[in-house]
């Protein structure tokens, strides 16, 4: 037996027999097949085209084309005062609504200077930390289901539920709230508001432990992500990678901790990164699990925030609002931690305008989903769309 | 910056570091800005950007291996178009900077980082996209929002709107 190489067929294992050779294995090259994951396809979280070049079953190359969702945000930006941005960042995470508008405020202020009340960074903390647990259960929810989980989806959405009525009573909408304002808030909470979010932390707590019961500790689900789509720390920092992807790699960095911003110095919160024990570390298991424990660090948050939130008593959420936001003549990069990691604003402002002269936005998603190309190698489809999952998408902020 | 301002703990970090990729570079790189809210240099020689970013990632004093951001901005007024980096290291030093890298609005190219921070690759296409400036050498110098067709590039100051494209009415 002998193994020969005929040019263009692969290797090929053959055995004598007299003066014949015959052919025992031949290594089959098959040939390779584009196919197009998307714009409409249920696991690729909107409408991202994957153009994945396939051998059998195995991808070879996967190419993401973006850009259908494209709004052009930062055009528009430039066209409207700087208070009327806010709207526009809604849409940009459309999960994650609070977080986007607080990650603006922010940025803004930086530039103008003023003092804000300490009521407002309570209530702003509160509702984005909300926001966080109700992102976080779509992102769960939704993964569950690219794998086959239906069951913990419902659970998720069930949750949500709760969240999206508390904030719609605080707001007056249920995804693009317009609350976080520049230098306040649109409104100050209604007078139970407290209580209420106080039943949902007593409420949601034991849930927790369920979904992990029921999604993270599921046999199936764990054969379907552990050690699938292992990304190093080193190769994820290179990549810009951030929030529970890049903690999902095992670095311990959330923003809220190594670059505070608002009142998080004074909180208490742990920033979960995988140990390596129920995952290997930096696969889709770890992103999912950091997601998993992050709601309950939330649920701290959101306790601590109520017991020393200061009280309502001649409070006015727009007392610090400026009538005319008309920074001064500068550049400024701000951020937040997002449900999906670091949300950037990049504003210039001239000075003598009441529009910024250029605002950009620095997508958590746009970054993290860029080493799609380098993850997807040698995966099989099935595995592309747990990894897919695991980044946990949302068009509206790549596409922008 | 005004004479005889405190400078707070994080511009001191940012001077230090840009103090050290002076020494380097000297000519190539203009003085350091040291504003309060994003501090930053700009390089003056565009060819040498790439080599200034590549020691400003692999230098064990300054270890910039997280690139935050990069945009790009219209400079009418100078007639240039130009990139804005936020650069940090993350984890290790902790500190951060801006660079800016300009070049001219008509046919200008910047060298690209792309092989330095990966964070660069998509950034510079979305870059190109919207101002229309090449990044040469670059791996997949394309669109990314825009469709591949499409005219112009939106973010100019002085962009108009195509009339239609592919028979479809553009300007509502």
């Amino acid at each position: 037996m002998q193994e020969l190489d005929i040019a263009g067929m692969g290797s090929t294992r053959v055995t004598r027999k007299g003066n014949n050779v015959v052919v025992l294995e031949k290594d089959l090259q098959t040939e390779q097949m584009v196919l197009a994951m998307g714009p409409q396809h249920p696991s690729t979280h909107g409408v991202l085209k994957l153009e994945c070049l396939t051998d059998g079953e195995v991808v070879t190359h996967a190419e993401p084309y973006l850009g259908y969702l494209h709004r052009c945000f930062e055009k528009c930006c430039e066209n409207v005062d700087y208070q009327a941005v806010v709207p526009y960042t809604d849409r940009l995470d459309y999960l994650a609504g609070m977080n986007s508008e607080f990650a603006y405020a922010i940025t803004v202020e930086k530039l103008l200077d003023i003092e804000i009340p300490r009521r407002v960074e309570f209530i702003r903390v509160i509702v984005a930390e909300l926001n966080r647990i109700a992102s976080h259960l779509v992102a769960i929810g939704t993964y569950g289901i690219d794998l086959g989980a239906f069951t913990p989806f419902l659970f998720c959405f069930r949750d949500r539920e709760i969240i999206l009525s508390l904030l719609e009573w605080a707001s007056g909408a249920r995804m693009l709230y317009n609350y976080i304002w520049v230098g306040g808030l649109a409104y100050d909470v209604p007078a139970d508001f407290s209580k209420r979010v106080m039943e949902f932390v007593t409420y949601f707590r034991p849930k927790t432990v369920e979904l992990y019961k029921l999604l993270t500790e599921n046999e199936i689900f764990v054969k379907r992500t552990r050690g699938i789509g292992i990304m190093p720390a080193d190769v994820a920092i290179n990549y810009g990678w951030s929030g529970p992807m890049l903690r999902g790699s095992g670095v311990k960095w959330d923003l809220r901790r190594n670059d505070p911003y608002s009142i998080y110095p004074e909180l208490d919160f742990e920033v979960p990164v995988p140990d390596g024990k129920v995952s290997d570390i930096g696969d889709c298991l770890s992103r999912h699990l950091v997601r998993a424990l992050e709601m309950d660090e939330s649920l701290k948050i959101i306790e601590q925030c109520i017991q020393k939130m200061p009280s309502s008593e001649g409070f006015n959420a727009r007392s610090a609002v400026p009538k005319r936001v008309r920074p001064k003549a500068g550049e400024v990069y701000g951020r937040a931690e997002n449900p999906r990691g670091e949300l950037g604003f990049y504003i210039q402002s001239d000075g003598k305008s009441t529009k910024p002269l250029r605002c950009k936005s620095r997508s958590s998603c746009f970054v993290n989903l860029s080493a799609m190309k380098d993850l997807s190698k040698g995966q099989l489809i099935p595995d592309l769309v747990a990894i897919i999952g695991s980044i946990d998408i949302v068009l509206g902020e790549i596409d922008r | 910056m005004e004479e005889g301002k405190v400078l707070s703990q994080s511009v001191q970090q940012s001077a230090a570091a840009y103090a050290i990729i002076h020494d380097k570079f000297g000519e190539a790189v203009s003085a350091f800005d040291a504003n309060a809210t994003m501090p930053f240099f700009e390089v003056l020689d565009l060819s040498a950007w790439p080599e200034i970013a590549l020691f400003m990632r692999d230098n064990p004093k300054l270890q910039f291996n997280y690139m935050a951001c990069l945009s790009g901005v219209d400079y009418q007024a100078e007639d240039k178009v130009g990139i804005v980096c936020n650069i940090e290291s993350l984890g290790q030093l902790n500190h951060k900077i801006a660079v800016k890298v300009k070049c001219p609005r008509q046919g200008g190219s910047i060298p690209s980082v792309a092989g330095i921070w990966h964070t660069a690759n998509w950034h510079e296409r979305e870059a190109y996209d919207m101002y229309g400036m090449l990044f040469s050498a670059h791996p997949d110098m394309r669109r990314i929002l825009c469709p591949d067709d499409w005219e112009g590039f939106p973010l100019l100051k002085d962009y108009k709107v195509q009339e239609s494209y592919h028979g479809i009415k553009v300007p509502y």
